[in-house]
């Protein structure tokens, strides 16, 4: 198993589209995943991995098979997500059908007034695109520091206080609404 | 003299409290995707799409330095005319 994963790497790295093929469709899930969590909009997600693969595909010849490649995968699928979101208008990088669908409200999310949760995502909009990423992935996702750190190129400390930023400049924001978190 | 603790950690930052309220609240507000998501369709036959699209694009492109060295040989023919059969004879 472990042979016939070094070998598809191996063929990667030189070019072989079927390789190519077998590791998209090993990882489209996950990184189409890792997409989602940032961009927050399915098709949007979809098109992120498209290009993520494609980046891929042209930087066959850079992989490095020590670091594995889902790690690589993630951090492409990540800058190619930051592209997109840097695309958007601020305010509409957090579509409000998103809010609804992607997972079952927790039963404390019943106290959360639509006026709250309008705002709150306004002031998340509002924020720059890099202290979004990494308070979503952070702390809405409850990604591990260091996992976040490696897709962004970052370091842990660098992720901790961009977090700490975040929160700091949205409870800013949110207070000059008139909501007190 | 001295502010309240209080009013300095505001200034300054977020104290834990705060920073506990508010990630209950992007928590609240923001579900999680979790780890079950998953494309809607194959994205493979996209992807070969894409990857066509880029082949026929860059079969069909000329690279910039092509254009630059026509236009160069194409001022200098004009500029020394003459220089023309000889160019031809040694192409």
């Amino acid at each position: 198993m472990q042979d016939d994963g070094s070998s598809v790497l191996l063929r990667f790295r030189q070019g072989d589209v079927d390789a190519f093929e077998t590791l998209f469709r090993t990882h489209q899930r996950a990184v189409f995943g890792w997409a989602l969590r940032i961009v927050r909009d399915r098709g949007a997600a979809e098109d992120v991995t498209i290009e993520a693969f494609w980046r891929i595909h042209q930087a066959h010849a850079r992989f490095d098979s020590a670091r594995g490649f889902e790690p690589w995968a993630r951090r492409i699928a990540t800058h190619a997500a930051l592209d997109w979101l840097r695309r958007q208008k601020p305010e509409s990088t957090v579509p409000p059908e998103m809010l609804e669908s992607t997972a079952a409200p927790l039963a404390s999310d019943a106290a959360i007034s639509a006026e709250i949760r309008r705002k709150t995502t306004q002031a998340l909009g509002r924020l720059p695109v890099k202290l979004r990423v990494a308070a979503v992935l952070a702390v809405v996702e409850e990604r591990p520091y260091k996992e976040v750190a490696e897709a962004l190129g970052i370091t842990v400390a660098a992720v901790k206080l961009r977090v700490f930023r975040a929160l700091r400049v949205l409870r800013k924001d949110l207070n000059e609404m008139g909501i007190k978190p | 003299m001295n502010e309240p603790a209080e009013n300095r950690e505001h200034k300054s930052g977020l104290n834990n409290d705060e920073a506990a309220r508010m990630k209950h609240l992007l928590q609240g507000v923001l579900p999680a995707v979790g780890d079950d998501a998953e494309p809607d369709r194959d994205l493979w036959p996209a992807m070969l799409r894409r990857m066509d699209e880029q082949s026929v694009h860059r079969a069909a492109s000329v690279p910039w330095f092509d254009w630059a060295l026509a236009a160069g040989l194409v001022v200098f023919a004009a500029v020394a005319p003459r220089t023309i059969p000889v160019i031809l004879y040694y192409l």
